[in-house]
């Protein structure tokens, strides 16, 4: 329905903005231009002051105008960071590219291929499945932290890796966009006409659907990734030894020891600031893959 | 569409009657691998927390070895007598009822503003409401405890008048990191919604004289409710759920105790350690999440159908 819908409305959509009927009252486009200024400050201007703050040495941090540059000193604050504590940092911000990338490449990848077979095959326990994920869209992650270490106690595995990757591969609602996904823009025709070729299911799913099905994939890629590199309670539960911490795990600790360590605060600052830029880039440079996807999972 | 699909793709498997199930490997090879990682790490969970809240320690005399028994639904009798627990069930609830109905409205009403011919320069808007989307929550909570602070805030002028961290006002002062971080996912979600809307049917409200308001209150609202419905559902989840700041804010102020929110109150209790206790009161949460966003979505869902 989506992909059939979209292409018409992007279409059209121009048109109306531009020979929009009557004249809109100018009061209304200031007001509108207003709310639209006010929003834009609201949301960048925190952000534009760790910025600032990560270009601070520490004596200039706190002593002069908080969103205004003092003496540039960003380089020299990233070497510091990176060489503090014999540079767990870099190892912070590795472990946590390794948990949300691989997690959620590999938890795409499980999501699309079930939502996919509830999708396009009929079989007796499919709606059954279907509706288990879906009660498990409605499971909060962080309910299920406290029950996970202590299973992950019983085999004396809470501080390793696994304990905090293994868990973050599902993603039921991954399912439920990939079921829906697949049912709107994979045609049953195209996997008929595969068959008749002699191509077998898997190969078909990983030649022909996949691709159809790519901007579902990506959206579902970046918002599981989002979910790992944000998750916090479960590292904070399994994870004892910070060199498997993810980043916010352990800017978090740092956090929590600047009253005792003042000179760490601008680490934490730094830190911050760096940490959330592969994310953005991220964000930036596939949204036209996940803003068609973004809509999918409401217009059921 | 859906259904030229369906009856073409309806008459072959009529036709090979008796063939029980099609593709039975394929559909295993696919279904399997999430299936065995949804049944450990979802479903296995769940079952043990259940079983770890029917469990007591119980000693041997006083310095006997501690063991584990059974011990039926106690553990739900002391969660019911826990009054830390309840207040902090309580806070958020009272932290939902307000933070959740604001940010949605304003997400709607950025969304709407988008849609509308009023603005210019729509890209740039989107993004700029979006990046705080990329932010953790935890850094998120570090930045604005920074913003808050009396010394080191920008605004130290306003913050040293207004105490954002005081025990009265600390609630609010989360409220709005999680509303900065969250207003532009839900409005791209809205926003979506929107741009899936035929425009046919706001020409014809234009001809007939109705202005942007008119449009946007009685035609575009009621089309997009569905992708509103589907924001206050995860945003009811995301407030029962609140750990991150609160946990965060612990290191900025003293107002925010160990038990602010259900979730920092199980944290501590398995920390002293009483697993058991942390375990049925992470099932009663869940129980409540499940029931209070079901409730929600079936309410909505009745409404529409009147």
């Amino acid at each position: 329905m989506t992909a059939t819908l979209t292409p018409k409305t992007t279409a059209t959509k121009p048109e109306r903005t531009v020979s929009g009927a009557p004249k809109e009252k100018l009061a209304s486009r200031t007001a509108a231009m207003i709310i639209m200024g006010v929003s834009t400050l609201y949301f960048l201007v925190p952000i534009w002051w760790l910025f600032i703050s990560s270009t601070k040495s520490r004596s200039d941090f706190g002593s002069t105008a908080g969103l205004w540059f003092a003496d540039f000193n960003l380089f020299g604050n990233i070497k510091d960071l990176v060489e503090y504590n014999g540079g767990v940092y870099l190892r912070w911000m590795l472990n946590s590219v390794v948990y949300a990338g691989a997690g959620a490449l590999l938890g795409t990848l499980f999501a699309a291929m079930c939502g996919y077979a509830l999708a396009k095959y009929r079989f007796p326990g499919r709606e059954l499945i279907f509706n288990v994920v879906l009660g498990g869209v409605l499971v909060p992650a962080t309910a299920l932290a406290l029950p996970l270490f202590l299973i992950f106690s019983q085999f004396n595995a809470t501080n390793t890796f696994w304990s905090v990757f293994l868990p973050s591969l599902v993603s039921p609602f991954g399912v439920y966009l990939a079921r829906i996904f697949a049912a709107a823009s994979v045609p049953d025709e195209l996997l008929e006409a595969a068959r008749l070729d002699g191509a077998g299911e898997v190969r078909t799913f990983f030649s022909v659907s996949r691709k159809l099905m790519t901007p579902a994939l990506v959206t579902i890629f970046l918002f599981q990734f989002v979910a790992i590199w944000n998750n916090f309670f479960l590292p904070l539960i399994m994870l004892r030894d910070q060199n498997l911490f993810p980043v916010t795990l352990g800017l978090y600790t740092w956090n929590s020891q600047v009253n005792q360590i003042p000179e760490i605060r601008t680490f934490v600052i730094i830190g911050a600031f760096l940490s959330i830029i592969p994310l953005i880039i991220a964000f930036l440079s596939l949204q036209r893959f996940w803003r068609g996807g973004l809509g999918a999972g409401s217009v059921k | 569409m859906t259904t030229t699909i369906a009856a073409t793709a309806a008459t072959p498997r009529t036709k090979s009657r008796r063939v029980p199930i099609k593709h039975k490997r394929a559909i295993l090879f696919f279904i399997a691998p999430f299936a065995a990682l949804f049944a450990v790490f979802y479903l296995l969970p769940i079952g043990w927390a259940v079983y770890q809240s029917l469990l007591v320690v119980e000693r041997d005399g006083t310095f006997g070895a501690p063991v584990e028994v059974f011990g039926g639904l106690s553990q739900y009798v002391l969660v019911f007598q826990n009054e830390a627990f309840w207040a902090s069930v309580g806070r958020v609830l009272l932290f939902g009822a307000v933070q959740v109905p604001v940010m949605l409205g304003i997400a709607l009403i950025l969304a709407l503003l988008l849609d509308s011919p009023l603005v210019k320069g729509k890209k740039f808007f989107r993004l700029a409401f979006f990046v705080p989307y990329a932010v953790p929550g935890v850094i998120a909570a570090i930045m604005w405890g920074y913003l808050y602070s009396p010394n080191l805030s920008p605004f130290a002028a306003f913050t040293q008048q207004f105490d954002l961290l005081s025990p009265s006002t600390v609630l609010w002062s989360i409220a709005n990191v999680v509303t900065w971080v969250y207003v532009g996912y839900n409005m791209l979600i809205i926003y979506s919604a929107l741009l899936a809307l035929p425009s046919e049917i706001f020409e014809a409200a234009r001809l007939d004289g109705a202005n942007q308001w008119q449009i946007a209150w009685t035609i575009k609202i009621p089309l997009v409710m569905p992708a509103i419905v589907l924001t206050a559902i995860f945003s009811i989840i995301g407030t029962l759920q609140l750990l991150a700041e609160p946990q965060v804010f612990r290191s900025f102020t003293s107002s925010v105790s160990s038990t602010f929110t259900p979730n920092l109150a199980v944290y501590s209790t398995s920390a002293v350690p009483n697993v058991s206790l942390a375990a049925a009161m992470s099932v009663i949460l869940a129980i409540a999440t499940f029931i209070m966003s079901f409730a929600f979505l079936k309410f909505t869902q009745r409404k529409a159908d009147k």
